[in-house]
């Protein structure tokens, strides 16, 4: 088969990890398991595993994480929606940024430097549309590309070559991806089929009956024909091995009740313990879209997106106990995506409508604590179209756990992403490869006249190599690309001429290697 | 694997001039029913193509009754005690969330049997596939009056004029529940419904949908206004909440300016405009006849098909202002409805699969009279199919269900790992075991089903006519060889050994040895070929 690359090697350095024999290579972690090691271990231990926790409908993130320091502006963009100073809960270290008052959990997490917040995530044009958006996220295209796999589905496809064919093996005798519920998700669709299973209850399989096949027609119901059998097929290859997982632990730390996340971290935290080398594991949570009533009227820090972020935070903070009490938490990283955020402004029904860029999470034992990017910049008087612009890709978000958690080289990193996207600092040192944390963001950028008519300077420092600046609307719709250059380090300017454009605000955003910035100029 | 029909074939929506064989028939009947009995098959092999879309595309067929009281309203805050047991209660407006959660199950109930007492129409079919179109979701509805009202006017209009349906729809309070039309209103305008009546119901994404999000929010203008009676089950339009300032429109729409007005006509004028600015569009009859193709023939649309049937069928829409049966008519009765290529490659639907299979093999249900026990049954089929994920009333969104949207897969989003099996465990549970509510049990009764074939004691007859009947894909012929001698032969060689148990069977049943030993070989053999993928398909 084509395509035997997996995953970069990291200790000790400099060593190079052949192809192996079944097509599968290896990698070293920083954490005793020395490559000999790890080909003497015939199960799971050394693997590690990504736990994706998908928010249906758009989570509002202006109250997800609160700009303090924008408090004022805040309030008078959600006058009857914002969540009193009082109550949003404070992050060690980071007085301008606090979290919803349901996230206890999180709050806890994030101070035991367990959990990285990325501000405004999100990609330039951005889609208001849940479905399109949604596959935007699952297949991480740009915002006007139709793909139709995911951008999990391509890892594993370039990870385990020739999937389905030959599977299960010595090297991967269990289901590569797991989507806990009965629905396939577009993230692990691969360019050919899908690479996941859907499973919602582990401990029971209806067994299906092996039944001789007559040869399927070369029809459009052979097409289908072949896809049912295939799944028959690996339903019966993975069921035993998944049910003698799920059986093999018996205790677990506790979970809130009533609580559907929590329920399906639960299977999710057992089937790893259980000893399952899947990589991949996905949950959801739908309800986000709250375009009306998100909070209680009269109390703010109640309501429908309080409860939903109550349930997401106990039961993500359920989960990272129980990985703990487990033993297994230095092997799970997890995030949290969302379709898209909401609207800066509130609407007359106390909700918000469709926006653009939101934070996400970033959870594991051997996460970088802290958060990426600085507080969403709010407008003085925000308009109904007006959206928090992007500071970080998503992809970059994606590149960043292929690469340093996932351990993908960069050869196979451009294949699943298309793209080279900015590599970000969410895990610890050393996972894969060493990256430089981002100490307190230097001004790099400086523009002027601001507020301006025509002609706008944008000045800006470049550490070297590839250096991007773009212009967006308050709608976080890329409006031009002032500068996309592989540079020298030193300090540039360049004159952009907005003459053409609609007063109003705009925002320009630089983008540099790790770093990035966004600065808002206003157009009169 | 993206094309796998063969290079001569050349879609046309010329008239269907093959032979009008059982198996066309078969064919149009599986795709415009839930499954096929051998009852209607006849019918419809008597009356010809011709006869028999005037039938299916009959839209004077009587309404069915309205869905009943038959729940227990006692843990209610305020119980419904005025409605007797059996009476409808679709005109009662409640507001007590029990007994809405109560009526709100007891329609789907009443769907469920809706389906699977179906005569040869399009109705239930039709009324599905709007269900699918304009997808609402019941537990967000939350009155049950609105529910079913709306459900109503999607089966009214099930045959009827689109652009019709989708004015009524606009206003519907069902759907300004759903889609916050309720709430969109001049000081802050909510442009959920204006957003997804452009983008799912009426104009799609297709490479020729250009509206944008300026024209999202000045629809949203339009429909500011629109609120709810409860008391009445009706919406109203509210001047006070209306925007009336000019609505501006972008060039995809030929930069249409509705002028703002007032007045208590001023919502409906504007509607009118804004539904006639829509239907303008050429986009619009291109998406309908394009999710009309997934719904009816397959979710491959090369550009072969898009010019040779989506483009004229489009064109017949436009020409009959937007009347559905014509389009129906046309691509129903045409060869490329009935090319050899497009039969037996749609995956079921869980309501394909699960009415298809209780209708086909004429399981029998409870009378009306016994009410209790016949929604029993009908709930336990909308547990199956929520299992099986398609919960009637609650596709997962706006969207509808995958399978009739999401690339690459669309069908085959009804099958995965957790489905299939879930599949296979309900018919072979229905087959074998049965569900029992109330003392009735819901069962394939095997042998008086076969009695309806031509020929049940010939072996070789009665697996070969098994097969054509319920898979949607032949097996081969070394396969159901092997199926007779291993299940109707038991092992044997001779085709006497299940003749002889056949006719001992039908001249004397109280030969209990006999009768358990038939009985069991049919169940055996019905089991064994609802398993099969090959049944998967139709």
């Amino acid at each position: 088969m084509k395509r035997r690359r997996f995953i970069r090697n990291v200790a000790p350095a400099g060593f190079m990890v052949p192809s192996f024999v079944q097509g599968i290579g290896f990698r070293a972690f920083d954490t005793g398991h020395t490559f000999l090691n790890q080909v003497l271990l015939p199960t799971g231990d050394n693997d590690r595993v990504l736990v994706i926790v998908q928010l249906n409908g758009g989570n509002d993130g202006l109250n997800t994480v609160i700009p303090i320091d924008n408090y004022s502006k805040y309030v008078n963009a959600r006058k009857n929606i914002f969540i009193e100073e009082s109550k949003i809960l404070k992050l060690r270290g980071h007085e301008r940024v606090g979290l919803h008052p349901a996230m206890t959990g999180m709050q806890q997490l994030f101070n035991e430097d367990k959990l990285h917040i990325v501000q405004s995530v999100g990609y330039a044009q951005p889609n208001f549309s849940h479905f399109r958006a949604t596959d935007i996220w699952m297949s991480a295209s740009d915002s006007k590309q139709v793909l139709n796999s995911g951008w999990l589905g391509r890892f594993l496809d370039e990870a385990y070559p020739g999937f389905p064919a030959g599977y299960p093996n010595v090297n991967m005798p269990d289901p590569l991806a797991i989507q806990i519920g009965s629905v396939a998700s577009l993230t692990l669709q691969g360019p050919i089929q899908p690479m996941g299973m859907s499973i919602s209850n582990p401990s029971s399989f209806y067994n299906l009956v092996n039944n001789i096949e007559s040869p399927a027609p070369n029809t459009l119901a052979g097409m289908e024909l072949s896809f049912i059998r295939e799944t028959s097929r690996q339903t019966q290859k993975f069921s035993e091995v998944i049910k003698a997982a799920n059986a093999k632990v018996i205790v677990q730390n506790p979970y809130p009740t009533g609580n559907t996340l929590a329920d399906q971290l639960k299977i999710v935290a057992r089937l790893i313990k259980g000893g399952l080398k899947t990589k991949i594991y996905m949950v959801n949570y739908g309800g986000f879209d709250t375009h009306a009533n998100q909070v209680e009227s009269g109390n703010n820090g109640s309501g429908t997106h309080a409860r939903l972020l109550g349930n997401v935070s106990s039961a993500i903070k359920a989960f990272m106990d129980d990985l703990v009490y487990l033993g297994i938490d230095d092997r799970v990283l997890g995030m949290t995506f969302s379709e898209f955020g909401r609207r800066i402004l509130s609407n007359a029904s106390r909700g918000t409508d469709h926006g653009a860029a939101a934070p996400l999470f970033i959870f594991g034992s051997r996460v970088q604590g802290g958060i990426s990017g600085s507080n969403p910049i709010i407008p003085t008087n925000a308009g109904v179209g007006d959206n928090i612009p992007f500071q970080y890709d998503f992809r970059s978000v994606y590149a960043s756990i292929l690469s340093n958690w996932l351990c993908v080289d960069d050869g196979m990193l451009n294949t699943v992403l298309l793209k080279n996207f900015q590599n970000l600092p969410l895990t610890k040192l050393g996972t894969c490869s060493v990256l430089k944390p981002v100490g307190d963001p230097e001004n790099l950028l400086v523009v002027y006249p601001n507020p301006f008519h025509k002609l706008i300077a944008i000045q800006f420092k470049t550490i070297g190599g590839h250096t991007l600046l773009q212009v967006l609307d308050g709608a976080g719709r890329l409006v031009k690309i002032v500068y996309d250059k592989e540079v020298a380090e030193g300090t540039y300017r360049i004159d952009f001429d907005g003459e053409h454009l609609p007063p109003g605000i705009y925002y320009v955003r630089l983008q540099n290697q790790l770093i990035q910035q966004v600065k808002s100029i206003l157009k009169v | 694997m993206d094309n796998v029909r063969p290079l001569q074939w050349a879609p046309s929506l010329q008239a269907y001039s093959g032979q009008w064989d059982d198996a066309s028939a078969r064919h149009l009947l599986r795709r415009t029913h839930f499954g096929v009995k051998l009852a209607e098959l006849k019918t419809v092999k008597e009356l010809g193509l011709t006869a028999t879309l005037d039938i299916l595309l009959n839209d004077q067929l009587a309404q069915p009754l309205p869905p009943i009281k038959e729940y227990n309203p006692t843990n209610a805050t305020v119980p419904d005690l005025l409605i007797a047991g059996g009476q409808t209660w679709v005109n009662d407006p409640t507001t007590d969330g029990t007994i809405n959660s109560l009526r709100r199950s007891s329609f789907k109930k009443w769907w469920v049997g809706q389906m699977l007492n179906q005569q040869i129409s399009l109705r239930e079919k039709m009324t599905l596939f709007l269900h699918n179109h304009f997808a609402t979701e019941s537990v967000d509805i939350g009155n049950a009056q609105f529910l079913y009202k709306h459900h109503s006017l999607l089966r009214k209009n099930a045959l009827g004029n689109f652009k019709n349906l989708v004015k009524e729809i606009t206003t519907d309070p069902a759907m300004l529940v759903y889609l916050n039309g309720q709430n969109n209103n001049k000081t802050a305008p909510d442009e959920n419904f204006a957003r997804e009546i452009q983008e799912l119901f009426v104009i799609g994404k297709g490479k020729g949908a250009g509206f944008n999000e300026a024209d999202v929010k000045a629809a949203a203008r339009v429909l500011t206004g629109w609120r709810n009676n409860a008391a009445e089950i009706k919406s109203f339009f509210d001047p006070n909440r209306h925007d009336v300032n000019d609505k501006q429109f972008s060039e995809f729409y030929k930069s249409k300016k509705i002028v703002g007005k007032t007045g208590a006509d001023a919502g409906s004028n504007e509607l009118d405009e804004l539904i006639g600015m829509l239907f303008e569009t050429d986009e619009v009859a291109l998406y309908l006849c394009r999710r009309i193709y997934v719904w009816f023939i397959h979710y491959q649309i090369t550009p072969e098909i898009e010019e040779a049937i989506i483009v004229p069928l489009a064109q017949v829409f436009r020409q009959n202002n937007y009347e559905i049966k014509p389009v129906l008519r046309l691509l129903l009765g045409s060869q490329h409805f009935f090319d050899l290529m497009n039969r037996g490659c749609q995956i079921k639907s869980p309501v394909d699969m699960l009415i298809g299979m209780l209708r086909e093999m004429e399981v029998k249900f409870p009378a009306d009279t016994q009410y209790t026990n016949q929604y029993g049954l009908w709930n336990q089929l909308v547990n199956y199919l929520t299992n099986m994920q398609q919960n009637i009333g609650d596709p997962p969104d706006v969207s509808g269900w995958k399978a009739y949207y999401q690339e690459p897969g669309y069908y085959k989003f009804w099958i995965n790992t957790d489905t299939l099996p879930k599949r296979i465990q309900y018919l072979d549970t229905l087959v074998a075991i049965g569900y029992t509510f109330g003392g009735f049990k819901m069962v394939v009764d095997g042998t008086s089903w076969i009695k309806l074939f031509p020929n049940p004691s010939d072996p070789n007859s009665l697996v070969e006519a098994l097969c054509v009947h319920l898979l949607g894909v032949d097996i081969s012929a070394s396969h159901k060889a092997q199926l007779k001698t291993d299940i109707l032969l038991a092992g044997q060689a001779q085709d006497y050994y299940w003749t002889d148990a056949w006719e001992l069977f039908i001249g004397t049943p109280s030969n209990m040895a006999n009768t358990k030993h038939v009985s069991t070989a049919v169940t055996n053999l019905i089991k064994y070929l609802v398993d099969l993928p090959e049944y998967q398909l139709c």
